[in-house]
């Protein structure tokens, strides 16, 4: 069986697995790491959203092989310590999650958002895919752009190199 | 911050240690630590005779039901960190239950919230019939037992520091979790509970705090979960690490209750990488192996031939004919004006983004369990009966679940998963694919409403309404408890169980003279269970259609003539309250329009305002929403918020886009691409919500206020359009391949 090497949240692992097995099964079944959920297996609920070298991937349809040598971040590996990333205060202000489960993919998929993005229209709020079947989403699009809004204030430098 | 554990196994160890610490089991004869009856009186619902129906709802129902246990209900414990673990008889999917019960103990005994700690409990058996969530009645039914438990709690804590410092209790206060003299002495709660034990029972009163000096209680307070769910540490049962526990899942037929005829190529199917086991139970082959997607092709890879299913020949235009047959006419005859209309809405799955799931390890004499369980101790006997083992060797532990919206009532995945763990002889960690879940998973029935209004010089004279269900599943407790109940209601007589539930819970809010409301079901062999609301959402949604069409007729506005038909002077303060938050009767471009609903259940009443753009009305969306609610008495504000939230978002789904297609026994959808459960980009800009102040005694919220928002969005819809809507969901092409049976 092929053997693939990467980081997942900062630790570098090292897994026996076949090249076509999707990553979600090797974070969840092999190394313990739950924060990511399954909800549809087929790139559709975005319940597994977490992060390759810093973009939103879906875990269950990539295969562990596209993992080898790359950075995997899921939202475990989000916030410092306890110093909790910007999105993750933001949906602790807001309450947002009611049974949790969708949301781990929800902030992941902000976060990735808000790389892209400084100031995000309700548009490109609109274009987050993950199903919320608690229905939350109102407090989701509030918590972007608060969390939006606070990065923006920190982010000095930017907004100082345009002007 | 605190956060609740997500299971709770009750070793007899652990009891043993926990007993030098305060520990409140309200009147419960085994434990040391018990208080005496007369220091906590048992709830009192049980002495006065139950109302008709219009006043005894089903949550009512359900608290009685509960009512010769409700003493046992709650065990807090007071440990030597000063923390206080409360272990909670409900489950949690979501609605907060843990951090309304946490606020409730901080409030009585004067702690910060980070500092309450609330633990699902395990199935115990000795609750009877009072260990269930359903029926919004968790905060009804755990108000006054958590508030005199914590009583009970502080007043020991009084009592042993004012033994310890030789001053009488009345002069000392309690404050952040200590217990403070008058001289400035200070104790931790945490250094006064072993203390506190070992007082004597009789001599310590307690009463819970007036509401009136209620600071935490009634406040917006944040969850106490949060934390966990938004750093990915809360754990749900497919999370837990039971040793051993290994990846499974079931395949299964191709139509509803199928059954295995044979297997043609198990051998190959053994030798696939990573397949550790296989087994035939009653619902289909399970497959167990090192990971689950490896488990999920080995499944894809099965080659099995089916027996029938139970209802193979049955698709949705076959079912809405049996539907239109059992609906009793109405009798009123239409010699005034009247206004007469009938609906259907579809089939709906539950849909609750954490699938079925379960883990079980089952030995020869003993088996455990753990799973997200509504009704633990149905599943406790269900499991130990198939089994063939006896309850007590059963041990069930209860896990945080992703969501329920009803379908939790039902163990269907922990007794699957203990089938298997006993038929393969190791634990089993099972999962149930998302397909599987949408079309073997229970759903809402669908139903047909008859309804004829007459009306004359300006008031509707009589009301009727017919209902043909396909018959919910309530074997799962909800059923027990109210049957319980309900041979003691002048009201009821022989009805069927499901005419009971929906007598006790469906009523027409309005003065619309006589009303009569019928439900007929028709069983068939599916697998259902109520939904959020039960039969609310279908029945009072339409009620709400059809109280605009009324107004229409009657040339009067929509909101005045709710205004003027409604009962009570609560009633109207939520509706006043969207129409002028919600700035009803401004205007509206082409293509846009506003609707309202209103609903009244659980002793809580809500209005629902919407704004709707449905320019292309093949494409609506609903844009912004402003909803009052009148709870009685919102413990926490924000959760009740989170709630009507829910049901706005249930109610956009179920109305415009979202539904299960029947066809030849077998549900179409298969996943959130084809069931169109909304999304973000169907979800309004703009939401306002607005919670009436405390003016009584807790009322329900869970499911509260998806009927009004059904109503709201309809009638949004028919006004923007000109599009009567009659059929649900509104928008409900096939607009997918379906997935391979
Ligand atoms: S589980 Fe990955 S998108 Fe649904
Ligand atoms: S919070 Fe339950 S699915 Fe989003």
């Amino acid at each position: 069986m092929p053997r693939y090497t990467f980081s997942v949240n900062g630790r570098t692992v090292t897994v026996n697995a076949p090249a076509d097995l999707p990553l979600l099964w090797v974070l969840r079944d092999r190394l313990g790491v739950t924060g990511p959920k399954y909800g549809c297996g087929i790139d559709v609920c975005k319940a597994c959203t977490s992060h390759l070298d810093g973009k939103a991937i879906n875990p269950c349809v990539v295969p562990v092989s596209e993992a080898q040598g790359r950075e995997v971040t899921t939202i475990e590996g989000l916030a410092e310590g306890d110093r909790l990333h910007p999105v993750q205060e933001a949906w602790l202000e807001q309450d947002v999650a009611q049974c949790g489960y969708c949301q781990p993919g929800q902030i992941m998929a902000a976060v990735a958002l808000l790389r892209e993005t400084r100031n995000p229209t309700d548009a490109q709020i609109d274009a987050i895919e993950n199903v919320c079947r608690c229905g939350t989403y109102f407090r989701i699009r509030e918590a972007i752009k608060n969390a939006a809004a606070k990065m923006r204030a920190v982010d000095g430098p930017g907004l100082r190199k345009r002007s | 911050m605190s956060s609740p554990t997500p299971n709770s196994a009750r070793h007899e160890d652990g009891a043993v240690d926990r007993r030098r610490f305060l520990m409140v089991l309200v009147a419960a004869p085994t434990l040391t630590l018990a208080l005496s009856a007369e220091t906590i009186a048992p709830a009192d619902a049980s002495s006065s005779a139950p109302q008709p129906a219009d006043i005894v709802d089903a949550g009512d129902a359900l608290i009685l039901a509960g009512t010769p246990t409700a003493h046992l209900m709650m065990v807090l414990e007071v440990t030597e960190n000063g923390e206080v673990r409360a272990e909670l008889p409900r489950a949690e999917v979501g609605q907060g239950i843990t951090t309304a019960v946490a606020m409730l103990v901080a409030e009585e005994l004067d702690l910060p919230l980070r500092k309450v700690r609330v633990e699902l409990a395990a199935a115990r058996p000795e609750l009877v019939l009072n260990q269930l969530t359903g029926g919004s009645n968790s905060v009804r039914s755990l108000y006054d037992p958590v508030r005199k438990a914590a009583a009970a709690a502080r007043a020991r804590l009084v009592a042993a520091a004012g033994e310890l410092w030789d001053v009488p209790s009345v002069r000392l206060v309690t404050r952040g979790g200590m217990v403070v003299a008058p001289d400035g002495r200070k104790a931790t709660y945490g250094s006064l509970t072993t203390r506190a034990a070992k007082l004597p029972l009789s001599r310590i009163t307690a009463k819970p705090k007036p509401e009136a000096e209620h600071k935490l209680v009634g406040t917006a307070t944040s969850r106490v979960d949060a934390r966990a769910m938004v750093t990915g540490q809360m754990r749900y049962a497919l999370d837990l690490d039971v040793p051993g526990a290994k990846p499974t899942m079931v395949r299964r037929p191709p139509t509803i209750n199928g059954t295995v005829r044979s297997m043609k190529n198990e051998a190959a199917v053994r030798d696939m990488p990573g397949v550790i086991d296989l087994a035939v139970i009653p619902t289909g082959v399970a497959v167990m192996g090192e990971t689950f997607g490896q488990v999920r092709d080995a499944v894809e890879a099965l080659d099995v031939t089916w027996g029938a299913g139970t209802v193979d020949s049955l698709s949705d235009a076959g079912i809405r004919k049996r539907l239109r047959a059992a609906v009793l006419p109405p009798v009123v005859p239409r010699l005034t004006g009247y206004v007469e209309a009938e609906f259907d809405f579809a089939f709906v799955s539950h849909a609750p983004l954490e699938t079925n799931c379960a883990i079980a390890d089952v030995r020869k004499d003993r088996a455990e369990i753990w799973a997200g369980l509504k009704s633990p101790i149905l599943a406790q006997q269900e499991i130990a009966a198939a089994l063939g083992l006896p309850q007590r060797q059963v041990t069930v532990h209860v896990a945080q679940s992703g969501g329920s919206f009803g379908r939790k009532l039902f163990p269907d995945a922990a007794i699957e998963a203990a089938r298997i763990s006993k038929a393969m002889g190791r634990p089993v960690k099972l999962m149930w694919s998302r397909i599987d879940d949408m079309r073997h998973g229970r759903t809402r029935p669908a139903s047909h409403h008859k309804i004829r209004a007459t009306y004359a010089g300006g008031k509707v004279l009589t009301y009727e309404h017919r209902v043909a269900a396909v018959e919910t599943d309530f074997r799962h407790g909800v059923g027990e408890m109210l049957t319980a109940v309900a041979t003691r209601l002048p009201v009821v007589g022989n009805m069927s169980f499901a005419q009971v539930v929906f007598h006790l819970s469906v009523k027409v809010p309005y003065r619309f003279g006589v009303v009569t409301g019928l439900l007929k079901e028709v069983p068939l062999k599916m697998h259902t269970a109520s939904w959020r609301s039960v039969w609310s959402a279908n029945t009072r949604g339409a009620d709400e259609i059809v109280v605009d069409e009324l107004a229409k007729k009657m040339r009067k506005d929509p909101v005045a003539f709710r205004r003027e038909s409604l009962k009570t002077a609560r009633q109207r303060a939520v509706l006043d309250k969207v129409a002028e938050e919600g700035n009803w009767g401004r205007d509206m471009p082409e293509g846009f329009a506003q609707g309202v609903g209103f609903h009244d259940e659980y002793k809580s009443c809500t209005a629902c305002l919407v704004e709707i753009d449905a320019r292309n009305p093949r494409k609506p969306r609903v844009v912004k929403a402003v909803i009052a609610a009148d709870v009685g008495r919102p413990i926490n504000p924000r959760g009740v918020e989170a709630q009507l939230l829910g049901g706005l978002t249930d109610a956009i789904s179920t109305t415009l886009r979202a539904g299960l297609h029947i066809d030849r026994g077998l549900p179409l959808e298969g996943s959130y691409s084809q069931f169109h459960y909304a999304r973000q980009k169907d979800s309004p800009t703009d939401v306002q919500i607005f919670i009436m102040p405390a003016n009584g005694e807790p009322g329900g919220a869970g499911e509260l206020g998806l009927p009004a928002a059904v109503g709201a969005i309809a009638n949004a819809y028919a006004r923007a359009t000109g599009i009567r809507p009659r059929s649900f969901p509104i928008n409900f092409d096939v607009d997918f391949t379906p997935f391979p049976r």
